[in-house]
């Protein structure tokens, strides 16, 4: 671990400390030491430093005033080189703000800053003109080394891919601050801003003064893989349908109703249906549940959820179509007090009794699924499908809400997903740690002597699989369009994926959820994969519609 | 016809009857280095340059029927006059010069631009058609002095001691392996070695290299011996169980895909340097204008993007495709 701090502290109070920062998380593979470094920078580093980093990890990217094209153009602009050889460039590092970085003439000259200092220069160019904010990022890209080029694109363009997860921010932040790790996750949750709050206001405000907007971290299950017979008596868990919907949080507090989504976006205003239980819920209630489309007695499938996602504005037909519904899974804060240490079955029975007493059509309670026996459950679990459910939930019943993933209390016993066999016809290059390897695939099965794609998918490959097909793709290409190569249609592969709905915008009619690669089929000829019709017929059992 | 011409078999020039790195056997090779991607087992005759010739039958076996001439000096094959030109590689590496009746090509087998202080340097050779090695062309690869980049690298092993770890790195055996004992020779106070590396250096060292020796790390080789040691491994010993017992290590790997943070990421090494011995975007540039060749062949590497740069730029340059790799993506398919 010295090694870290040595190189941590070496370039102290600059941007410099949060390149090698990221430098450190993104190439070490160890989670502790990952933990470490972190910590280690959030003890050392200058408070309001601190603060953005903070947001930075946790999604909480500041407004972007200078966008991709522009820094594309200006980075061409700058080494007059053609767009063709900027994007095969990029299309080999797989990303923008590495490609820049590699790009540019080495740095005339260097100065240092602190972290906060270029955010807040990003910021005020806002409302700047275009050769203001050109004439600041080309100064700027003139001071940096590639290593900090690579951090100042990143910060302007967002994302940064390098492994941490709020987690594992929240325990480096718990080491650091000696804080328990569940208080600290509640205290840096919901909306706050990077420009305007300091570290210490943010971890030293009480819960119970803290914004009233403010969600608890979600307790997440891990899959059982094994059968539950090894999780003892049934009696000493609650099973529940697992539904596909969005996971929320439903917040009333100081007179207001606050609904978030499990990555912790804002999303009241979306879902009109719970404006009444401002009204009628008490002040002082947290409850964990799903956001599900819902109607007659049973959730819509996933897709009427989607057309109401990503709108702003509810039209009246959209209402009636797509009706929403929570699922109500858990309480969380009763009364005003944070109720998680309590045993399952006590918050259970709270929670029942406030569903029942509030008579609302959009406030529903996930219900119970009894089973004498796992062998019972087991034979439930076999009938998901047609409860629009992807599986079951096993709770614990003894147990505490806790905070993230976390292994033992709760477990989800998915039902196995659909599987089809399709060939591969297009491949084209991943992102991030897959860069330059074609790890992008899309698929298609037969249809009379035609092959029909269906489905990309990213997932499911080993390493070594993945070198051996990006290999093979190098040596069987056939056509090029931009980075995408058509292949010949030889490797096999089984595609899994969660549901199958109707579609007229894909050639095939029918679009699916959480398509991957579940096994390469290296034993299975072309001859042998799945037709159309497969796909129609599993959508036919589906309940879906074709055309 | 053409002087070479790109057959199944490699570059052949139908005149002087001979290829150059053939991929299939043939009655004789003009080989322009020890990779084996360049230099394939099966043929009947070898020619090389003469420090090539240990290399060369270290990795085809001794009894292979091989003929060394120096750098710059001619030989004729039915006419067509020959000689090799330092390519600045490895030991023994050379552009091939072929010419008849003032036609002049030069094939570059794989070559480098700066002077690794092993290797005789890189010099440019005139010519009106050249082929040359297009591994790293793109923009992108642009490599960092070597100087600064030793230092980082020496850098990073004090680190390491000082935190209490074994310092590995992973390096090609032949050639990138050498280069880099070769400028830790006195910063470091015990080298240590993968017998794929001892070999190689054990050989060089007698032909009178001046190459720090390297101890050879055998299964008696108590774990004590590890500690503050730097090893260098081939990159084929990556996160196997070899590599188990040097616990608590740090893994460097000296290549030039560490220019882009991805390979990094999934080579899952803890620091990765861009450590090449091909020639950079602007070395390759730089290469191709030196030749003063109207005509170029690219091969190998990001071909038809280079192809296509100077096409824009007004030469006559277009893409072959041959069976050279780069030695690293040949030893180590993670690449």
């Amino acid at each position: 671990m010295v090694t870290k701090k040595l190189l941590l502290t070496r370039k102290h109070n600059t941007v410099q400390q949060f390149a090698q920062l990221v430098q450190l998380l993104s190439n070490s593979t160890k989670t502790n030491e990952k933990l470490e470094a972190l910590s280690q920078y959030f003890a050392t580093a200058p408070d309001k430093d601190k603060t953005w980093v903070l947001a930075l990890f946790s999604g909480r990217r500041p407004k972007r005033t200078v966008n991709s094209t522009q820094l594309k153009t200006w980075c061409m602009q700058a080494t007059g080189l053609p767009e063709w050889l900027f994007n095969e460039c990029y299309g080999t590092v797989g990303d923008l703000g590495e490609t820049i970085a590699l790009l540019l003439p080495p740095r005339s000259h260097s100065a240092s800053h602190p972290l906060h200092y270029w955010l807040e220069q990003l910021q005020q160019l806002e409302k700047a003109a275009e050769p203001e904010k050109q004439a600041f990022i080309l100064q700027t890209w003139d001071t940096l080394d590639d290593n900090e080029r690579f951090v100042f694109n990143k910060l302007i363009t967002g994302g940064f891919r390098i492994g941490v997860s709020q987690k594992m921010m929240v325990n480096a932040l718990a080491k650091t601050y000696d804080i328990p790790a569940a208080t600290l996750s509640h205290m840096i949750s919901g909306t706050w801003d990077p420009a305007a709050v300091t570290i210490e206001a943010l971890l030293h405000q009480s819960t119970s003064g803290a914004d009233a907007s403010r969600p608890y971290p979600f307790y997440l299950a891990y899959a059982l893989e094994e059968t539950p017979a090894g999780l003892g008596p049934i009696e000493d868990w609650q099973a529940e349908w697992k539904w596909d919907g969005i996971r929320g949080q439903m917040i009333k507090r100081e007179g207001q109703l606050f609904v978030w989504s499990r990555g912790e976006e804002l999303i009241t205003d979306k879902f009109p249906e719970f404006s009444l239980l401002t009204d009628t819920l008490p002040d002082g209630t947290v409850i964990d549940g799903e956001i599900l489309t819902y109607a007659d007695g049973r959730p819509l499938p996933f897709q009427t959820l989607q057309t109401r996602i990503g709108r702003k504005n509810v039209t009246r037909k959209q209402l009636q179509e797509a009706p929403v519904a929570f699922l109500s899974y858990d309480l969380l804060e009763w009364e005003g007090a944070d109720i998680r240490e309590k045993p399952l079955m006590e918050r259970r029975t709270l929670l029942t009794q406030l569903v029942q007493s509030q008579q609302q059509p959009a406030l529903l309670l996930s219900p119970e699924v009894a089973a004498a026996s796992w062998d019972e459950l087991a034979q439930i679990r076999g009938m998901s499908r047609e409860q629009v459910s992807e599986g079951l939930m096993l709770k614990k019943r003894s147990a505490p809400y806790q905070v993230g993933r976390k292994r033992g209390d709760w477990w989800k016993w998915k039902i196995d997903p659909y599987t089809i066999d399709a060939v591969m016809i297009y491949a084209q290059k991943g992102h991030g740690r897959r860069s330059n390897l074609y790890t992008d695939y899309t698929f298609a099965v037969k249809d009379g002597d035609q092959l029909v794609p269906f489905t990309k998918a990213y997932s499911g490959l080993t390493d070594k699989e993945i070198a051996a097909v990006d290999n093979w793709v190098k040596r069987h290409s056939l056509e090029k369009f931009g980075p995408v190569r058509t292949v010949e249609p030889l490797l096999v592969f089984e595609i899994a994926f969660e549901g199958i709905a109707a579609s007229n915008r894909h050639k095939s009619g029918v679009a699916l959820r959480f398509p991957r690669i579940s096994r390469w089929r290296q034993d299975k000829p072309v001859t042998d994969i799945n037709t159309l019709e497969d796909l129609k017929a599993l959508l036919r059992q589906a309940g879906g519609q074709t055309e | 016809m053409e002087l070479l011409q790109f057959t199944d078999k490699g570059i052949w020039c139908a005149a002087g009857d001979f290829y150059i790195d053939p991929w299939k056997p043939v009655q004789r090779a003009v080989i322009t280095h020890a990779h084996s991607d360049h230099a394939r087992w099966g043929n009947q005759y070898y020619l090389c340059e003469q420090t090539s010739i240990p290399l060369l039958k270290l990795r085809l076996g001794a009894d292979i029927n091989v003929q060394g001439i120096p750098y710059e000096e001619s030989i004729y094959f039915n006419g067509v006059k020959l000689s090799l030109h330092p390519a600045g590689h490895m030991i023994g590496s050379a552009q091939v010069r072929v010419e008849l009746n003032g036609e002049v090509w030069v094939a570059s087998g794989d070559y480098k631009l700066e002077a690794d202080g092993i290797a005789l340097p890189f010099e440019p050779v005139r010519c009106h058609t050249f082929i040359t090695e297009s591994t790293f062309g793109l923009p992108i690869y642009r490599w960092e002095p070597q100087q600064q980049l030793f230092s980082r690298i020496t850098n990073w092993i004090y680190e390491n001691q000082q935190a209490g770890k074994t310092s590995v790195i992973t390096a090609y055996s032949l050639g990138k392996a050498q280069r880099l004992l070769f400028h830790l020779r006195d910063k470091v106070t015990r080298l240590m070695g993968h017998g794929a590396i001892t070999n190689v250096n054990d050989l060089l060292i007698a032909q009178g290299y001046p190459l720090p020796t390297v101890e050879r790390i055998t299964p008696e080789t108590p774990k004590t011996a590890f500690k503050n040691a730097v090893i260098i491994a081939p990159p084929s010993a990556d996160d196997s169980a070899w590599m188990r017992r040097f616990n608590p290590y740090s893994l460097g790997v000296c290549s030039g895909w560490m220019q882009v943070r991805g390979h990094m990421r999934r080579r899952n090494a803890d620091a990765g340097f861009a450590l090449s011995d091909h020639a950079d975007w602007k070395g390759l540039l730089e290469a191709v204008a030196a030749t003063g060749a109207t005509r170029i062949y690219a091969t190998h590497g990001f071909s038809s993007v280079f192809a296509r740069y100077l096409s824009e730029k007004g030469l006559d340059a277009r893409e072959v495709s041959t069976a050279y790799g780069d030695e690293e993506t040949i030893t180590n398919p993670e690449t």
